[in-house]
């Protein structure tokens, strides 16, 4: 069998039956009855309704990170970092006082 | 021609303005054009009528986004094709994966098409049939772009600027729809005389 024939034809067929376009009875009597039933569109609404959902999932990854940070234990060799972040920060202080003595 | 876009564009404007009675004439006007088009898409008359009146309702929210460069028709057709588009992928789950089988016209229209190809009229019922339920078995994009580019005979820009998609992408979803499609026919192929 010639599939590509095959596809040919049948895509000639589709062309040969377009869809009606018959429009059901009052058709835009419904429609004009969803538009006056449907609220505005609020687009401060949609951003406030954006920004809740992503307040969401970083509350929830917060939460993820904490529950995690406080069930890993620490390393036995690992720095504190606060004194790390400190020393460094001082480094110039105490390399000066290192030369005034 | 001028005096009808002018009232088009009024109406426009008296419904952007509030007035939503204006709109009535514009969904009176379009409503036969997108119902052909939401019929591509979907079989069932309710269904059809869902597509249809969430394209009105689109409309009339983002009329506002609606700058008049370009005619009302236009733009309405764009919101048409990525509502059906919309409405093919949320109803990705419904469709049918497997080639259920064939009817006794459709086996006969096949049977004339493998002895002689000729023979098989494209005019016949039994081959809209198939080609609709063929369609239906077909990907979302792949459905979309074969509807477009094959049965509308529309370009590649014209369909990139209807699905909002680049022209690269474009071409390469009809590549894959057309290879699809080949798939598709070669496996009732294989069924049925293999």
């Amino acid at each position: 069998m010639n599939i590509d024939e095959l596809r040919k034809k049948l895509i000639a067929a589709a062309r040969l039956n377009p869809p009606q376009d018959r429009v059901p009875f009052a058709f835009s009597t419904r429609v004009m009855a969803c538009i006056a039933s449907a609220p505005a569109l609020d687009e401060w609404a949609l951003w406030a309704r954006a920004l809740w959902r992503s307040a969401g999932a970083c509350l929830t990854l917060a939460l993820f990170l904490g529950v995690f940070s406080l069930l890993t234990p620490p390393a036995a060799d690992s720095v504190d970092l606060s004194q790390a972040f400190e020393r460094t920060m001082l480094a110039a202080v105490d390399l000066e006082n290192d030369y005034a003595r | 021609m001028r005096a009808m876009e002018r009232t088009e564009a009024e109406l426009i404007a008296a419904a952007l303005k509030g007035d939503a009675a204006s709109f009535e004439p514009l969904v009176e006007k379009y409503s036969p054009r997108v119902f052909a088009t939401a019929r591509r898409y979907a079989r069932r008359e309710s269904e059809v009528e869902d597509i249809v009146q969430e394209v009105w309702l689109k409309a009339y929210q983002k009329l506002s986004s609606f700058r008049g460069d370009a005619p009302f028709e236009h733009w309405l057709m764009r919101l048409a094709v990525r509502t059906c588009y919309d409405f093919l992928r949320s109803h990705q789950r419904n469709r049918e994966t497997t080639f259920s089988e064939l009817t006794e016209p459709e086996e006969d229209w096949l049977e004339r098409f493998v002895r002689q190809p000729d023979s098989a009229s494209e005019h016949a019922s039994a081959a809209k049939q198939l080609i609709e339920r063929l369609m239906e078995q077909l990907s979302p994009p792949a459905r979309l772009i074969i509807t477009l580019l094959e049965i509308e005979d529309r370009s590649v820009k014209e369909i990139s600027r209807l699905t909002g998609w680049s022209v690269p992408l474009v071409k390469v979803r009809a590549f894959r729809a057309r290879a699809e499609m080949r798939k598709l026919l070669a496996k009732i192929a294989k069924d049925k005389y293999l």
